[in-house]
């Protein structure tokens, strides 16, 4: 399992385009991905799930990847979070 | 033969074709048991496929016709169809529970409904929206019902709805859509105003449209004047035939104008602009050959959201309009937020009287770190055009004096940073309080430039509040009260050699025009659909044959004197 924290730097948080444009990216993977903000734990694969959490600027979240392919998940969600602008 | 509705005109031109009746068929779901599960999921995961092709169809559709951000929504629902915490609790109850996929879906998608219902948060609410409405797309594949989509319609048709989803808007194809009516919302609900942006006729507010049109009747909808005809006669539809095609030519001789300055028939030159709310709005301004912004309203910039937007979000936005301008001049009248136009994420108490309330530049003053940002984002955007300022809601010289204080602090502070700013950025106000048009002559000394915001200015000059329909008759235009307080103002500038604009829906009105271009009004802002009209219209005026009828204009004792007046000198002349 890998375990990464980031900073949400964007303005919106991670409500509605950047959700949807991470859980669009990641449902190819088999690994099974969380994000954890809050003492809460969502599927990072599920639109509802990530949109419920309401994750806000400035919110610093945990993501982790546990399968087969967690080092290429985790990769997709860094250049994801880079490119979007989400956070750091 | 012959029946006659009528409602609110939302979109002008004119539309024969046959009624099309958009419909929301009620969906009934039953519980019942099941015996072969796998069949059952089969025919769940069968009616997922076909709801998620035709997402697809719909999406691509709409990023032809309009464009990504609008497709988006349709992204967001396919997301939906394949979320694993959607289906699992779906399947498990199928397998598990033995109960049919209807409800199934059903209880699943409720759960998620109420759980974004129950958020504080208005962006959230309007999740379970979404939700609600990809959850009634696979419901009628399992129901074998057919709903009906906007999209796939190919045949020239009038739509007849109760009232139009914005989702069911951006599917409307103006290749086959030549119309709309619908029974609810006014001239500035989502559809009307996508209509004015798709150029198709439409009516709104119709109240009796659903239980009066059958599908395939004949309709006639006349979007220039909110009737609309059902079954009509052949001689009715050839003068209406006529109609459309008298307009059809009188908007193509528009067109010719796109280009052309707007000179008056005596060689006097005013300006044509355009009241916008987004960036986006900025190509139709061109489209339509405006010549300014006189109105940018930023509360768009801060509505649907959960907190105030990022100064660099904002920064983006006012370049953008500003460098498609490309150096025509674009007012931007900061934060106008308050009375009837809330926002989430600011709690303010209910009011007793929300338009004489705390609004506008008096919240905007109070909350003066959200105002620095705003003037902030607007210094620094500045260099990318000709950007001018102007506040809201002003009615007294030191709340002027209060909000250029602060403007002018920012723009030292951002000076000593070495941050490019435009140097000839105008600071000026809005005047829509009577206090304010009173005492113009000493505005005039400090300001820049004035806009006259006719629909305030009405309302506040006739104490009706405009929301009010039992009061409506008070909402007058002409009525020479607002004539003189316009001129009013307009001496006040030209003796201290500034300008006035005005940007209220009276600066594109054909009354209107006349009087206010013998007033001397310098520059008039109205819906960019209604600049080519207004253009033509000027070029044939002669301000100083104007100028000499204000005087009896402006002794007039009625709004309806006026009126009369007006169009019988525009129709002689």
């Amino acid at each position: 399992m890998i375990e990464k924290q980031y900073n949400i730097t964007s303005a919106e948080g991670i409500h509605a385009r950047p959700a949807a444009v991470l859980v669009g990216a990641l449902a190819p993977y088999k690994s099974e991905i969380t994000l954890e903000w809050n003492d809460k734990k969502v599927n990072l694969k599920s639109i509802l799930g990530v949109m419920s959490l309401g994750v806000s600027s400035g919110a610093s979240i945990t993501i982790s990847a546990n399968g087969e392919d967690e080092e290429h998940a985790m990769a997709k969600v860094a250049e994801i979070m880079e490119t979007q602008g989400i956070g750091n | 033969m012959n029946q006659r509705l009528s409602g609110i005109a939302a979109s002008n031109g004119i539309a024969i074709a046959k009624a099309f009746r958009l419909e929301n068929p009620e969906l009934i779901v039953k519980k019942t048991s099941i015996s072969n599960s796998n069949a059952e999921l089969k025919r769940f995961e069968s009616a997922l496929d076909q709801s998620k092709s035709e997402l697809e169809k719909i999406k691509a559709q709409t990023a032809q016709q309009m464009n990504d951000e609008e497709a988006a929504i349709f992204s967001a629902h396919l997301l939906v169809l394949s979320d694993p915490e959607l289906l699992g609790p779906i399947t498990e109850k199928i397998k598990l529970e033995n109960v049919n996929a209807e409800f199934a879906l059903q209880e699943t998608a409720n759960m998620f409904i109420g759980l974004f219902e129950s958020m504080d948060n208005d962006y959230m609410k309007e999740r379970a929206a979404d939700i609600r409405d990809v959850t009634k797309r696979v419901l009628a594949h399992l129901l074998g019902v057919s709903i009906q989509n906007p999209s796939m319609i190919t045949d020239e048709v009038i739509i007849i709805a109760e009232d139009l989803t914005p989702s069911d808007t951006v599917q409307l194809n103006p290749q086959y859509v030549k119309g709309f009516i619908t029974d609810i919302g006014g001239r500035t609900s989502h559809s009307a105003i996508l209509a004015r942006t798709l150029e198709i006729p439409a009516v709104v507010g119709a109240k009796t449209v659903m239980s009066s049109i059958q599908n395939g009747m004949i309709v006639i909808v006349d979007g220039l004047e909110g009737d609309i005809i059902v079954n009509p006669d052949q001689k009715t539809i050839a003068s209406y035939e006529d109609k459309k095609a008298r307009y059809e030519q009188q908007k193509s001789e528009w067109a010719k104008l796109k280009n052309e300055p707007t000179i008056t028939s005596d060689g006097y030159h005013v300006e044509l602009g355009a009241n916008i709310g987004t960036p986006k709005d900025v190509a139709g301004v061109l489209e339509h050959g405006g010549e300014a912004i006189g109105l940018y309203r930023t509360e768009f910039l801060y509505m649907g959201r959960n907190q105030f937007p990022a100064e660099d979000e904002q920064v983006e936005a006012y370049a953008s309009v500003l460098k498609q301008m490309n150096g025509k001049p674009t007012v931007v009248r900061t934060l106008d937020i308050g009375g009837d136009k809330e926002l989430s994420y600011l709690k303010l108490p209910k009011e007793m009287n929300p338009f004489l309330g705390f609004r506008a530049i008096r919240l905007c003053l109070e909350m003066e770190e959200m105002f620095r940002t705003q003037l902030r984002a607007l210094l620094r955007a500045s260099i990318h055009g000709n950007l001018k300022i102007m506040f809201p809601m002003i009615a007294t010289i030191e709340e002027f004096r209060q909000a250029k204080t602060l403007f002018l602090d920012e723009k030292a502070k951002l000076e000593k940073k070495n941050i490019a700013i435009s140097k000839t950025i105008e600071v000026g106000i809005m005047v829509e309080i009577p206090s304010t048009a009173v005492m113009a002559d000493i505005f005039a000394k400090e300001v820049d430039f004035f806009s006259i915001g006719t629909n305030d200015l009405i309302q506040y000059t006739m104490a009706a509040d405009r929301m009010n329909e039992r009061v409506s008759y008070l909402y007058q235009p002409f009525n020479p009260a607002i004539l003189r307080l316009v001129k009013i103002v307009i001496d006040a500038a030209h003796k201290e050699g500034k300008w006035v604009g005005m940007c209220g829906e009276m600066a594109g009105d054909e009354i209107a025009i006349p009087i206010l271009l013998g007033l001397g009004l310098d520059e008039f802002s109205m819906s960019a659909s209604s600049i080519l009209k207004a253009r033509s219209q000027i070029l044939k005026l002669s301000k100083k044959e104007m100028e000499r009828h204000t005087e009896t204009i402006l002794s007039m004792s009625t709004s309806q004197e006026v009126e009369t007046y007006v169009k019988k000198i525009s129709v002689t002349e």
